[in-house]
């Protein structure tokens, strides 16, 4: 038995076939003493599997270092949603629920390298020259 | 969560984490999460709730404060 169900398979299958784009996730965590670990990981390789556009690569939080360094990963579990370039797109835990949402609307963004923002938006973003760390606190719903 | 997502996508220095509260207790302590969403900037300045595009970028922006570069363009 899946973390999906059969009608969400079905659904998200269909949502990810919009995905001009091939996306990467790239997944941070480690086999013990992680609570939520072992299911983000079925969940990521469960909707990984729903698509030929969409790839997953795990690493190791401990072992991993250079790609832990490299993505600027300090927590587990952790997620990065990127195409060709990292556009600094992170998920820390498991997105279930309404995150699980979250998470498609980001690989659906990424595939189509296009952020779908306001272009006054994009415009004030862009202008923007010191380095913006946003983190977004969520719960599962 | 999905305007800090897409606002990441439109420059390098800007990074967003959507970050599961109840998973990370210390850090939502240390940023006193008691309500979600809660955004926090630079691990400084923080707003709760779901905002419109606009006003989520005016929250940010209005935290960066004066010469970040951002101001310029309004």
């Amino acid at each position: 038995m899946g973390l999906l169900g059969e009608e969400e398979i079905l659904e998200v299958r269909e949502r990810l076939k919009e995905m001009p784009n091939p996306v990467k996730l790239i997944h941070f965590t480690q086999e013990l003493n992680l609570e939520y670990g072992r299911e983000t990981r079925l969940l990521l390789e469960e909707l990984a599997a729903l698509s030929d556009t969409l790839s997953l690569e795990v690493y190791n939080f401990l072992l991993d270092v250079e790609k832990v360094a490299e993505y600027g990963i300090d927590k587990i579990p952790a997620t990065v949603v990127r195409n060709d370039k990292d556009y600094g797109i992170r998920f820390f835990g498991l997105p279930a629920g309404y995150e699980f949402s979250t998470l498609l609307d980001a690989i659906l963004a990424v595939s189509k390298g296009d952020s779908g923002l306001a272009p006054e938006t994009r415009e004030k973003l862009r202008n923007i020259a010191e380095p913006l760390h946003l983190e977004v606190f969520v719960t599962p719903t | 969560m999905r305007l800090a997502h897409r606002f990441a996508m439109e420059n390098d220095l800007i990074r967003a984490d959507c970050i599961e509260s109840t998973e990370f207790p210390e850090l939502a302590g240390k940023y006193r999460v008691y309500a979600v969403p809660k955004t926090v900037i630079n691990e400084a300045a923080a707003f709760e709730g779901a905002l419109p595009e606009g006003y989520f970028l005016d929250g940010i922006l209005s935290a960066l404060g004066p010469g970040s570069g951002a101001e310029a363009v309004s």
